[in-house]
């Protein structure tokens, strides 16, 4: 009876939604694209788990493990592969030289067979980008013909850059590192568990921006399905007058809402699908994905099909409390009253509660409860959509004296402090979750973050060779490099007191620093230097001096370091000569003292060429374009399995990265989301008011004052908004950063970008108002009859 | 033609199109200090839009309006809404008092407008509204007092300034006859004790009576009764 | 009006003479035009003869005005039935405003100028009774509207008039 008596009533609402002309298919378009867009943002939220999981998934399974110390034979089923990943453009690019050395040789996922030396096969992307002006640097880089495309199997997204490149001789190189001799791509057994697993630091703040996204397409949608209220209302008394009662007028209204959100999910389905495709085409800091991976759980996905359209009833049913509907029109229960403050600090308050237990747990690396969390973040951002309109009410009852505009806007707030509060509540979460966010971000930003401590002033790339390359003949390459101010090229080897190839090595070792003498003059002070001579260096810690003091007694006996990773290299023996020069050693490029034998080439015993690594430091003209891809180049001329590195003062874990575009991404579309829903209600608004505008006008108004109303009544629930997300926000980080037992510190610079943005979205909202609004000022509004 | 000698607001040749539709065809008027004079005609010949050609809100598309010798056409929007703000005062049928503020403010608003304090605004509004016998409701909003009430403390608005020209478009249009008359006759009794000119746009005769003669707005054309005669 | 039944009317408060009904009249009722003694005697004489009022003294000096009436019986019956009687309203069929406007058709003259004109004088009489009903008292004001609102009607009459001319053109000529 119940039941049919509801279902009646809902559907007789969602008959009128679609029969109420223009204007009733105004107000269902209007929800539904609300409502649309927020399901869209909620199947992608409930879809990135999965696009993240297959994406490990595929890293893993294309896993070449190069760190194997094991020494394994050549045979029919190895394959030699070799690391070459660089960079150009800023974007990432996967290079990996490839020789397989048997019919049987492993095939990494996504190719259907190896390329011949000289010849590789390319990502779609790659193939793309070396077709066209923008990769004609890189052609220059990789001078190899491309005979096929590597599939999406081998692959993590669909704009990653990465290619396979045939190479002879590889093996060789093998050097526990860099280059291996592998029977299977994938991770292997013996390394442990098969994933990283988030650290817990790391799953807190995923679990938190997860929450802070969401809450606002909550809120957003909540204010979507009320859209058209007014008018709705005054249908609804129509409805009255003919006799329906109250709730059945209620279940009406909800019918109606339902309506709207029911088309909204078929918009969030296509919203979804739409993006989900361009997703494919688009990449965000590295980070791609192929639409097919966005895919949501299914129980998911049938959970916000259902939700979605269960809370637009309710929320409607819970708007409608306040207002009666009379057979003669709407009565807004008067004087609303007074809200009362206890049960909305309950809320934030029960917030704190639910967090304070786990204080301190990152320090211990505990786990935190994911339900305590989600839990406590989830009430402190309810707490402020509750508190919001309190604070509304409370403060724009006290504001008074002003000119016109301000009188005109204090008094409508007044008046309706609560559509107010609730047309800002959006926004106001989404700051609160973000400064919170930004908050954690920077405090731990130190754990996550190496300093480098390098000075990039004097050096801003650094070219790693492989041991054999000849330094002098690299060095003039890059020197003539354009964009290229300064090369300092040093080589090096390790010496001991024993043979490195037993099982614990010598016990005394020191290093050989190779270089010409421009370069030598960098790691220590020479007075004097010819090609031909060794010098003897000291200043180092003193057990580094110690080591080398004894190491480079005349007459003594040394062995040099012969080993390549975990291959053994013949032992090779050397008596240090006398009088060789004593010099003082300064710190090189990288901050390093390091005591021991100071080479000029021609003083390095021939056979021990080829145990030389060099590394390069550039010094570079920034202002030439392009200027990393040109050394890029020629390091990868000199050789294609050189390592070429950007020296920034710091570098960032890739993992945080993408958390923290992921939540840029997201208060993005979120703020985007509440800007368009904040100008539909602007709209709504002043289209009722299009008489009193004309009249007001008549009389002599000036259209600035109207318009700074317009303003002022965004701009003061927006203030306290703002002002409320801070005090929220900065005690949710705060909170958040004591949990992971991060020093608390308020990062100004990143709390005002926020509070900017949010800022922002108002100013733009009032100004695309603005010409609707002066067109409704236009005397033509007086003409009715 | 020229005005008549001594006219404080005066029109001639006024056209005037919305569209295909033509609202005023060589509409003419003028009105003297003092003088309350009703434009007639049946709905839709153009009454409402001569008031607002005459009132600067509407600009015609041809002809000329002068006010105390000054030519309106040749004003920009600012200066005829400053001339709105300051010598003339507005009375429409419904839907010109703002909803949010009391009646006081709302009076005292086209003065707050020009730029006088707020309490000094809102102590003359109080002084119109009793002589609009309405100053008991200065405190109320204008969604909870009746239409009559309302309509006089929009009348009590449009003199705050003490305008020169009251412009009163149907001001009784939504009233029953008693609070009609009542409002007509506070409207004119304070116009006149200021010695202000009313335009009363009505389709009413017994609104009308309230005037000093009439002018007959049809098809868009004007015709000065008294003048005929 | 009727003058007999009003007369009769105000006898039933009590006995007058000729004279206090006249005075008595004007004042209630005779603000345009007060009645004549001869009125007065000539319509008691006739209420005399059909025994609705009856002589209840005469003064010394003779003469009618100096007779007192009083109602009888039969003449409280009559006011009363005359009170319950609704008045015919009254239809004017025929009207020289009519006549004047269909001459004007046939002669090709402009018909609304005569009917503008006739506004014109419709608005100048309501003036005038305005600008009295503004100044009198209640007993003034309901007079005055009564007067203002048939002043009124034929007003609606005229604008209706006015915007059927056309109309009314292709009625008279065919």
């Amino acid at each position: 009876m119940k039941v049919r008596q509801w279902s009646r009533d809902l559907g007789l609402g969602l008959r009128f939604a679609f029969a109420g002309g223009r204007e009733g298919w105004f107000r269902v378009l209007l929800t539904a694209v609300g409502v649309g867009l927020g399901v869209a943002l909620l199947l992608l939220t409930t879809a990135i788990p999965n696009a993240l999981d297959v994406r490990h998934q595929r890293d893993e399974a294309r896993l070449d493990y190069t760190y194997d110390q094991t020494h394994r034979p050549k045979g029919a089923d190895t394959l030699v592969i070799s690391d070459i990943d660089g960079s150009y453009h800023g974007a990432d690019l996967r290079g990996r030289l490839v020789e397989p050395e048997g019919p049987r040789a492993p095939l990494a996922p996504g190719l259907s067979r190896y390329p011949a030396p000289g010849e590789m096969v390319v990502s779609p992307a790659l193939r793309r980008l070396l077709d066209s002006g923008d990769g004609k640097l890189l052609r220059e880089r990789l001078p190899y013909r491309v005979v096929g495309t590597i599939g999406e199997p081998g692959l993590i997204g669909s704009q990653e850059l990465a290619y396979y490149a045939g190479a002879k001789g590889l093996a060789s190189h093998i050097n526990g590192w860099q280059t291996a001799r592998i029977k299977e791509f994938g991770r292997p057994q013996a390394s442990g568990s098969s994933s990283e697993g988030l650290d817990p630091v790391l799953f807190l703040l995923v679990l938190v921006v997860f929450v802070v996204l969401l809450m606002p397409v909550g809120v957003f949608i909540a204010a979507a399905v009320r859209f058209g209220g007014e008018r709705r209302d005054r249908r609804l008394a129509a409805l009255r007058l003919v006799g329906s009662d109250s709730r059945m007028t209620r279940r009406i209204a909800a019918g109606e809402a339902l309506a709207g959100s029911l088309v909204g999910l078929v918009f969030g389905t296509v919203f979804f699908l739409l993006g989900r495709h361009l997703a494919g085409s688009a990449e965000v800091l590295g980070i791609s994905v192929f639409p097919s991976y966005l895919n949501p759980s299914p129980a998911l996905a049938v959970l916000v099909a259902l939700a979605v359209p269960a809370a637009a009833v309710l929320v409607t049913l819970f708007a409608m409390r306040g207002v009666v509907i009379e057979p003669l029109g709407v009565v807004r229960t008067a004087k609303p009253a007074r809200r009362r403050l206890w049960w909305r600090l309950l809320l934030p308050l029960g917030g704190l509660a639910m967090l304070a237990p786990m204080i301190g747990q990152g320090a211990d690396n505990g786990d935190f409860n994911e339900y305590l969390v989600v839990g406590g973040v989830l009430l402190l951002l309810v707490g402020v959509t509750a508190l919001l309109p309190w604070v509304v009410e409370a403060v724009v009852a006290r504001l008074n004296s002003g000119g016109v505009a301000w009188q005109l806007a204090v008094r409508r707030l007044q008046l309706s402090s609560g559509s107010a509060a609730r047309m800002v509540n959006g926004i106001a979460v989404a700051v609160a979750g973000a400064v919170a966010l930004q908050m954690l971000f920077t405090g731990i930003e130190g754990d996550y973050t190496k300093a480098t401590g390098k000075d990039v002033n004097k050096t801003q790339m650094q070219v790693q060779l492989q041991p054999g390359d000849a330094l002098g003949p690299a060095a003039a390459k890059f020197a003539a490099t354009k964009g290229v101010r300064k090369v300092t090229a040093l080589g090096g080897f390790q010496v001991g007191d024993g043979s490195f190839n037993t099982e614990e090595g010598p016990k005394v070792q020191t290093s050989v620093t190779v270089a010409d003498c421009a370069s030598l003059r960098t790691v220590a002070t020479l007075t004097s230097c010819h090609d031909g001579d060794t010098f003897v260096a000291r200043g180092g810690d003193k057990e580094m001096d110690a080591q080398a003091a004894q190491l480079t007694k005349p007459g003594r006996k040394i062995f040099f370091n012969t080993t390549r990773g975990n291959v053994d290299g013949p032992d090779f023996r050397w008596s240090v000569p006398g009088g060789l020069r004593q010099v003082r050693a300064v710190a090189d490029v990288n901050g390093n003292v390091s005591p021991g034998f100071l080479m000029t080439p021609a003083a390095v015993p021939h056979r021990m060429k080829s145990l030389i690594s060099g590394q390069v430091y550039l010094s570079l003209d920034e202002s030439v374009p392009d200027v990393h891809e040109y050394v890029r180049n020629t390091a990868a001329r000199v050789d294609p399995m050189s390592d070429t590195q950007m020296w920034a003062a710091t570098e960032r874990s890739d993992k945080f990265t993408s958390i923290r575009t992921g939540l840029l991404v997201g208060a993005a579309c979120v703020l985007a989301l509440i800007g368009l829903s904040l100008l539909v209600s602007q709209l709504e608004q002043l289209r009722e008011r299009k008489k009193l505008l004309s009249a007001l006008v008549a009389f002599g108004t000036r259209r600035r004052t109207l318009s700074l109303s317009v303003l002022w009544q965004t701009t003061i629930p927006i203030a306290l908004g703002l002002a409320l997300a801070l005090a929220v926000g900065l005690t949710l980080g705060a909170v958040l950063l004591k949990m992971v037992n991060a020093t608390v510190g308020i990062d100004w610079a990143s709390v005002l970008t926020m509070t900017g943005i949010g800022a922002a979205v108002v100013l733009v909202v009032t100004l695309l108002s603005l010409p609707p609004l002066v067109r409704l000022m236009r005397p033509e509004g007086l003409r009715t009859e | 033609m020229t005005p008549p000698p001594g006219s404080l607001l005066a029109a001639e040749d006024l056209r005037k199109a919305y569209g295909p539709t033509l609202a005023l065809d060589g509409a003419a008027f003028s009105i003297h200090p003092g003088e309350v004079v009703a434009v007639m005609g049946p709905s839709g010949s153009g009454k409402s839009t001569l008031l607002h050609c005459l009132a600067g809100i509407v600009p015609p598309d041809s002809g000329s309006i002068t006010y105390a010798g000054r030519e309106l056409a040749g004003m920009s929007d600012a200066e005829r809404s400053a001339l709105r703000r300051s010598e003339f005062g507005f009375v429409f049928q419904f839907g010109q008092l703002v909803p949010e503020l009391t009646c006081v403010e709302n009076v005292a608003l086209p003065l707050r407008l020009n730029g006088t304090s707020r309490k000094q605004a809102e102590r003359a509004a109080l002084t119109w509204m009793e002589r609009l016998e309405v100053d008991g409701l200065k405190d109320k909003r204008p969604g909870e007092v009746s239409g009559g009430q309302g309509q006089r403390v929009a009348v009590a608005r449009a003199l705050v300034t003490e305008p020169r020209v009251l412009f009163a478009d149907e001001p009784t249009g939504a009233l029953d006859s008693l609070n009609g008359e009542r409002v007509m006759e506070l409207l004119t009794d304070a116009a006149r004790s200021t010695n202000a000119a009313v335009v009363l746009v009505t389709h009413e005769a017994r609104v009308a009576a309230y005037s000093d003669r009439e002018i007959v707005v049809r098809d868009g054309k004007s015709r000065d009764m008294e003048r005929a005669v | 009006m009727s003058i007999g039944h009003t007369l009769l009317g105000l006898l039933e408060s009590g006995p007058r003479h000729g004279y206090d009904l006249k005075r008595a009249f004007d004042e209630k009722f005779g603000h345009d035009r007060p009645l004549h003694y001869g009125q007065v005697y000539s319509t008691m004489s006739r209420l005399l003869k059909h025994g609705l009022v009856e002589v209840d003294g005469i003064e010394a000096g003779g003469g009618p005005e100096r007779k007192r009436y009083a109602i009888t019986d039969a003449g409280i019956t009559d006011v009363e039935r005359w009170l319950v009687t609704p008045e015919k309203p009254e239809e004017y069929l025929q009207s020289t405003l009519y006549t004047k406007v269909v001459l004007a058709l046939l002669t090709e003259r402009d018909a609304s100028d005569i009917l503008d004109t006739q506004r014109s004088e419709h608005l100048r009489s309501m003036r005038i009774l305005t600008d009295r009903k503004r100044k009198g008292d209640l007993a003034d004001q309901l007079i005055c509207d009564h007067a203002l609102f048939h002043l009124e009607a034929d007003l609606r009459w005229l604008e209706l008039t006015a915007a059927r001319l056309d109309k009314l053109r292709e009625a008279v000529t065919r």
